[in-house]
């Protein structure tokens, strides 16, 4: 009975804040606005550059619209624009970037997904100090191995393939690989393993039939990271790669690098947004997974 | 007949820590027999070991009277039905139930016609299509019976497999799980914490502390002749009264003194012929403490006590006293007069008293 004077003695105080509420979210939209077009410029003055002319970027203002829209810088990219004494665009090195990239997150992803899986269920002695040092091998700074790498690639015999280049970056992924399969593994139940196995099946019989249909969020996190990682990679690409192996990255480099007289910026633009068109294609299909499956590890349900 | 599971001076231990220790225990076709004890006791360790996901550090093991001591779990010709149910969440119930006759390579109209049997045994056809997250914690703990049943195992493990259901549920699971065994004569060994559970589906228990055997009998035996203080304490709902007492010769029988910080000294006396030291612990079950004119027998006598509470449970009324520095629990019939702070005539039955080693705690009689 008592709770009945409670309603309108509090009717004041919460109109008030149900103001300041709506007051707040406005102002909280229009700051993320500012924020997100901050962040847009580059990429807005990126794309317009790349549909300018030439005379039209010496004379025309940075941020301002193209007068008129022309792809021939588009085609020169992709196709005609020189890296060093060759002039065939980006095309070979975009499809050397797949070719690496590819094979690099499936191999990584794969591996990474039996390893989580051995580290999570099926405990040897040993285990934890083996995930420890994968562990440390993600934070190992890449420049620390690139001379033993290069001596190990030039061992076994592919120095400068993009075989070569496929292991060094499956090697790589590995330890984080692992940590995110690990991280997801550990949340599934070990009864679940023991039901599997006193039903007849085996190590590989269980990863296949129950844990891998599981995997389908981690999965995607995994691709993403991987296939961003690699794609991006230019330092392995730059250091184990020789003339016709080289990844996008490095053929961009070349590209803005290599100006013979005129800097063509509309070329160099068009380029760069090519050589990041992959990844950020991955985000936009695949993005949603990406934060769902990031916290699937940490957070249960 | 031979033992269906004969576990011979079974060891377990992970690194230098010991959790078994020298086990034996052997059980008959169609046996139901409990593992019981505290968590961290070892129960469950032991039914891994039974199951063979867990090693062992020594001993032995037999299954249908095949040593398999060394054997892998898909070889032992068990089923187990787990605490989480441990349901493959990407598997419909079919599947769930059929996924180990698949890997065993059994062709598809046994499965088939298997899959039917145990979905009708079990009442679940409704549910064949439909996936662990869509059931219930009932349904999915029959799912899980399911899939141990289509095997037709020599032993059907169990690991608590009724925790993890509500109070109702689990006394209707419980009934179920009674009827299935009774149904199918199947030998079973089921491990839990829960002595209510233990006592009523159990044709055998063994009560376990520390990873050694404390008893191994009857739920009667267990009940009612507990081979010491833990065993005593842990079976029974609520717990045996354990007074300290003190015992002395007389005449055929046996005198016992129980101190009382509100009078005098309680005297009783026990017909039975005991050899036993000075100092006992008592032990007297509360439904072996009634109102005095409500017990009839040769070894009920009668005391006045003072009550401290009174406690209504519907069936059955508590009374509590304190004696020999104890609260001492009888249960008396609901309609009982009993009012806390008067005295009460009680009637206790001395015929039924169990008494123990003030030491060791080991049964004296």
């Amino acid at each position: 009975m008592t709770d009945l004077s409670m309603p309108q003695s509090q009717t004041e105080p919460r109109s008030q804040s149900a103001v300041g509420k709506v007051a707040l979210r406005w102002l909280l939209y229009v700051l993320l606005g500012l924020f997100a077009l901050y962040y847009l410029m580059p990429l807005f003055v990126m794309l317009t550059t790349s549909l300018k002319s030439l005379e039209e970027i010496r004379t025309g203002s940075l941020i301002s619209l193209p007068r008129e829209v022309s792809f021939d810088a588009w085609k020169t990219a992709w196709s005609g624009a020189c890296t060093g004494i060759q002039c065939e665009g980006l095309r070979p090195y975009f499809w050397n970037s797949v070719l690496i990239a590819v094979p690099a997150v499936a191999i990584s992803t794969l591996l990474g997904a039996l390893n989580g899986y051995v580290v999570a269920h099926w405990r040897f002695k040993g285990a934890n100090i083996i995930f420890s040092l994968m562990l440390f091998g993600c934070f190992i700074p890449f420049q620390v191995v690139l001379l033993p790498m290069a001596r190990l690639l030039g061992m076994m015999g592919i120095a400068g393939t993009i075989p070569g280049l496929i292991f060094v970056h499956v090697i790589y992924g590995l330890g984080f690989t692992t940590l995110f399969f690990r991280n997801y593994y550990v949340t599934i139940p070990s009864e679940l393993t023991k039901a599997a196995r006193v039903d007849g099946a085996g190590f590989l019989r269980i990863f296949w039939s129950i844990f891998l249909p599981l995997s389908l969020p981690i999965i995607v996190v995994t691709v993403i990271w991987q296939f961003t990682q690699i794609w991006n990679d230019f330092l392995f690409g730059v250091s184990f790669s020789q003339a016709g192996t080289q990844p996008v990255t490095v053929a961009l480099n070349n590209i803005v690098n290599s100006t013979t007289g005129v800097k063509e910026y509309n070329v160099d633009m068009a380029a760069a947004i090519i050589a990041g068109l992959p990844t950020l294609l991955v985000y936009v299909v695949a993005g949603k997974y990406f934060i769902r499956g990031l916290t699937a590890g940490s957070v249960k349900g | 007949m031979a033992p269906i599971l004969d576990i011979n001076k079974l060891y377990k231990n992970y690194g230098a820590t010991e959790i078994l220790k020298d086990i034996n225990i052997s059980i008959e076709p169609g046996d139901f027999l409990v593992l019981v004890g505290p968590s961290g006791c070892g129960k469950s360790t032991l039914l891994n070991c039974i199951a063979g996901l867990e090693e062992i550090t020594g001993g032995t093991l037999s299954i249908g009277g095949n040593d398999m001591t060394h054997v892998s779990p898909k070889d032992r010709d068990i089923a187990m039905v787990f605490q989480s149910y441990a349901l493959y969440p990407t598997m419909t119930v079919a599947k769930n139930i059929t996924f180990g006759m698949k890997v065993r390579g059994v062709d598809q109209a046994t499965q088939d016609a298997k899959l039917k049997e145990v979905a009708q045994l079990l009442q679940i056809e409704p549910l064949l299509n439909r996936r662990p997250s869509q059931l219930s914690g009932g349904q999915r703990q029959r799912v899980a019976m399911g899939r141990a049943l289509v095997r037709d195992p020599k032993l059907f493990l169990f690991d608590e497999p009724l925790s993890n259901l509500d109070a109702k549920l689990r006394v209707e699971m419980r009934t179920e799980i009674k009827k299935l065994h009774q149904t199918l004569d199947a030998s079973i060994v089921y491990v839990t914490h829960d002595q209510i559970e233990a006592m009523t589906l159990a044709t055998k228990i063994v009560v376990l502390k520390g990873g050694v055997v404390q008893q191994i009998g009857t739920p009667a035996e267990i009940y009612n002749n507990p081979a010491n203080l833990f065993v005593a304490d842990f079976m029974g709902s609520p717990a045996m009264n354990l007074i300290p007492a003190q015992a002395h010769k007389n005449g055929a029988g046996t005198q016992i003194a129980i101190a009382r910080d509100s009078g005098e000294t309680l005297v009783l006396n026990d017909a039975r012929d005991l050899a036993l030291p000075k100092d006992v612990i008592l032990g007297l079950r509360p439904e072996d403490i009634a109102e005095a004119g409500f017990r009839a027998g040769d070894g009920v006598q009668e005391a006045e006590c003072l009550v401290d509470m009174v406690e209504p449970a519907g069936a059955d009324t508590y009374v509590v006293s304190e004696l020999g520095g104890k609260q001492v629990t009888a249960r008396l019939h609901a309609e009982t007069s009993a009012q806390a702070g008067k005295m009460l005539n009680l009637a206790f039955d001395m015929s039924k008293v169990s008494y123990f080693a003030q030491e060791t705690g080991e049964r004296l009689n």
